[in-house]
């Protein structure tokens, strides 16, 4: 086991000590770094490919169909295809479009996609660098995808592209801010801003245990960062088209496709490190826990997806500002107050996991009784318009 | 330290490389016919009608201005949970007036209706 937990650190050390027969130590260091990013650049494309044909057929079984099936055994090449089809499309900028933006946008928002590999520890030692600021890093970069959507749906010059990025920008600058509130929870209980030091902090307890409040806030502000339903209104289909990548095509839409499923990897890898103890767990080499756990969290996404219907948008931001931030907030200093009052170990992520569910179950409680008051209120402005337009005897 | 950063710049390069690779090599290979038509305005079949880029709804420029508000207030608080163990109780009651001033802000703009979709 031992073995197998350390076989690409052995390879690595490996073909270190191979280029060292030759080469000077710092072109070493220089073709090892090099190596490593295009591993993860490759990685980043390699994921996407299995978690498109993965999201098809998922998506498929939900609805009871085969999905695809034609392109190789089990319709595996389905995503190469697709691939080689999108490198061959016509690529169509439309003549009104603000030509340079309208270039720009997909350029811009490949960049930090592909970043962010640089901080998730896919296992034991496995991470690109072990920044000390990484959820600081991760976050930092997840705000640039809203800028490129802006510039997309602004430079496209159409009036589906404009809508969709007006609302993505509302959304998930909305979501942002719960976002950022449960990572902070975390942080605080880690007492580090280090992805690898937050994955060493869970050795006893994942924080999806000592946290659930924190881990759910995540998991639903994740789907909205990641345009996921419910909450993909802004490219929603029957009202919008596609959204603010509406006149793309080719590669320039395949950017933004990229982008998306690499950030799709990013978030279900995110929610794994910070709240589910990443490659930690015994038995299995960590890389093939850290793998399971992404699976089964986008796995779950995709579940979501095939699930729920879409949000309206004013019940998509008021649930961001009414209910995701306070509950995040109540929560940030519940566990601030608990970690104060009481030392690490079983009797404090016993409290937490108690209390968090009891907040999380008064949060939905109370959304409930809002929502029936709401329906209410409704149903008696809808009687008291048909009793006037028809008279009191009415049926 | 200083190779960490090291690491992330080389990797900005390559990864600000990427897209253009991708899209250089796309370029090689794909047809290129365009006509009047096909780069028109995507409207479903319509000729658009008036102009796109109009002042835009208001509402919008409210959740960012709250956003604002919240996103440098995490700045703030994120040295805060870092050295949390390590801070006294003083700490935790400093951070409840922050974030109590700041869930102030919150109610007003909730009273107000800026949270309100209209």
């Amino acid at each position: 086991m031992q073995v197998l937990d350390d076989l690409w650190i052995r390879i690595a050390v490996w073909f270190r000590g191979l280029l060292e027969s030759f080469l000077p130590p710092w072109a070493v260091q220089l073709t090892m770094d090099v190596l490593g990013i295009l591993l993860l650049i490759v990685l980043g494309i390699v994921v996407v490919l299995a978690f498109t044909y993965m999201e098809r057929k998922v998506i498929a079984r939900v609805g009871d169909r085969i999905g695809p099936n034609r392109a190789g055994p089990f319709g595996i090449f389905q995503a190469i295809a697709d691939a080689i089809k999108m490198l061959t499309k016509e690529d169509v900028t439309p003549t009104n479009a603000d030509r340079w933006l309208f270039l720009a946008a997909p350029i811009v928002v490949i960049i930090p996609a592909v970043l962010l590999y640089a901080v998730l520890p896919f296992g034991r030692g496995m991470v690109g660098v072990d920044l000390n600021i990484a959820v600081v890093f991760v976050v930092a970069m997840g705000g640039i995808p809203i800028l490129t959507m802006l510039m997309a749906g602004w430079a496209s010059n159409n009036k589906y592209a404009l809508l969709g990025a007006f609302r993505t920008v509302a959304q998930l600058i909305s979501y942002e801010v719960p976002m950022v509130v449960a990572l902070l929870t975390v942080v605080l209980l880690a007492g580090t801003m280090s992805t690898v030091g937050i994955v060493e902090a869970q050795a006893s307890f994942p924080f999806a245990l000592v946290t659930p409040v924190a881990f759910v806030v995540y998991m639903l502000a994740g789907l909205a960062e990641l345009n996921r339903t419910p909450f993909d209104l802004l490219e929603a289909d029957s009202e919008i088209v596609a959204g603010y990548f509406i006149e793309y095509s080719g590669m320039k839409f395949a950017m933004f496709f990229l982008a998306e499923y690499i950030n799709l990897f990013m978030v279900a890898g995110m929610i794994t490190t910070l709240f589910l103890a990443g490659w930690q767990w015994p038995i299995l080499p960590s890389w093939l826990w850290f793998l399971i756990k992404v699976v089964v969290v986008i796995f779950l996404m995709m579940w979501i997806r095939a699930t729920f219907p879409r949000f309206r948008i004013d019940q998509m931001l008021g649930f961001a500002w009414k209910a995701l931030v306070p509950v995040s907030l109540v929560n940030l200093f519940l566990v601030a107050l608990v970690a104060k009052v009481l030392e690490p170990g079983w009797a404090r992520t016993g409290v937490l996991f108690v209390s968090n569910l009891a907040l999380l179950a008064g949060a939905i409680a109370i959304m409930a009784q809002v929502a029936r008051k709401r329906e209410e209120r409704a149903r008696a402005a809808g009687e008291a318009a048909i009793k006037r337009y028809y008279g009191s005897e009415v049926r | 330290m200083q190779d960490n950063y090291g690491f992330l710049g080389l990797y900005l390069l390559i990864a600000i490389a990427f897209p253009f690779v991708a899209l250089g090599v796309a370029y090689l290979l794909r047809p290129k016919r365009p006509d009047p038509v096909k780069s028109s305005t995507y409207e479903c079949g319509l000729e658009t009608v008036g102009e796109t880029w109009v002042q835009f709804k208001a509402q919008y420029y409210l959740y960012a201005l709250v956003f604002v508000v919240f996103d440098v207030e995490t700045v703030f608080l994120y040295p805060w949970a870092v050295a949390y163990n390590r801070l006294g109780l003083f700490a935790l009651v400093e951070a409840l007036i922050f974030v109590g001033i700041l869930v102030a802000g919150l109610a007003y703009a909730w009273r107000k209706g800026a949270l309100r979709w209209m």
